[in-house]
């Protein structure tokens, strides 16, 4: 028998004002470390884009790693994940940018780098997950 | 446009291009059935459409800094579309990683050249 006074199905979570604000800040830093890394370092036509690739591998394993620790461990709570996980990992990591990339590639006719790029980013950003998860679970079960 | 001017703008713009795909997604997954992750494909191909969009329209620069890599940079992820991937790998559900990331992949490169028709490119 569920008590009455169960916590609601974790869609219906209630937003709390403190929960939008982690969020904005996290987007904040995602989104500025982004940026300076594509001003930082512009890719030229035809190369490996470096800078998205490596913080969608790196966003990747940090969401891995912070929603397994915060999730297994507690009672799943928005606001823990808000910063980190919605917002920071979130900007910090793109999909738009990479289809732009990948679409460049095709178009210059650069087919085995568009397909070195789609499967690496794929296979690398599934990888990462599930090893910064498996991180976080030990890191659990050993504390 | 000055240096911290431009730069607070892109986190400025970075944080509510965020908080715009956390209501978006929730209200997409929230008003569909099932455990398909739909909330973050509506979120990615909705934002590849729009930077479509902005590149058809040859935006450069600082502005294209601003309203691409800043604002659609944000608004779309790559990190939950992994996570939510590989959390269907772990519970075996493997029809839907596959459509997950290929129907991801194949819709992304669509909408961003259906959105650069749009801008006039």
């Amino acid at each position: 028998m569920r008590p009455a006074e169960d916590p609601p199905p974790r869609r219906r979570r209630h937003v709390g004002g403190h929960d939008l604000g982690a969020i904005f800040l996290g987007g904040f830093a995602g989104s500025l470390a982004r940026s300076a890394l594509a001003r930082g370092f512009p890719v030229a036509a035809g190369h490996w884009p470096w800078p998205t690739f490596a913080v969608n591998i790196f966003g990747a394993a940090l969401l891995g790693y912070v929603i397994t620790s915060r999730q297994e461990r507690d009672p799943p709570t928005l606001t823990g994940r808000s910063f980190v996980g919605i917002g920071l990992c979130g900007a910090l990591t793109t999909f738009s940018t990479m289809i732009a990339e990948l679409l460049a590639m095709l178009e210059a006719s650069r087919w085995g780098l568009a397909a070195a790029y789609a499967t690496a980013s794929v296979a690398g950003g599934l990888a990462a997950v599930l090893l910064a998860s498996r991180l976080a679970r030990r890191g659990l079960a050993g504390g | 446009m000055s240096f911290l001017a431009l730069w607070l703008g892109v986190g400025v713009l970075g944080g509510l291009a965020s908080l715009a795909r956390f209501l978006i997604a929730r209200l997409v997954a929230e008003s569909t059935r099932g455990d398909f992750p739909l909330g973050t494909l509506a979120v990615n191909l909705s934002g590849t459409l729009v930077l479509g969009v902005l590149l058809g329209a040859a935006l450069r620069g600082d502005g294209y800094l601003l309203a691409g890599t800043a604002t659609i940079g944000s608004y779309t992820t790559f990190s939950t579309w992994m996570f939510e991937s590989e959390r269907e790998g772990e519970a075996r559900r493997r029809v839907a990683i596959l459509v997950n990331l290929l129907a991801g992949l194949a819709l992304g490169l669509a909408a961003l050249w259906l959105g650069r028709k749009l801008g006039g490119g």
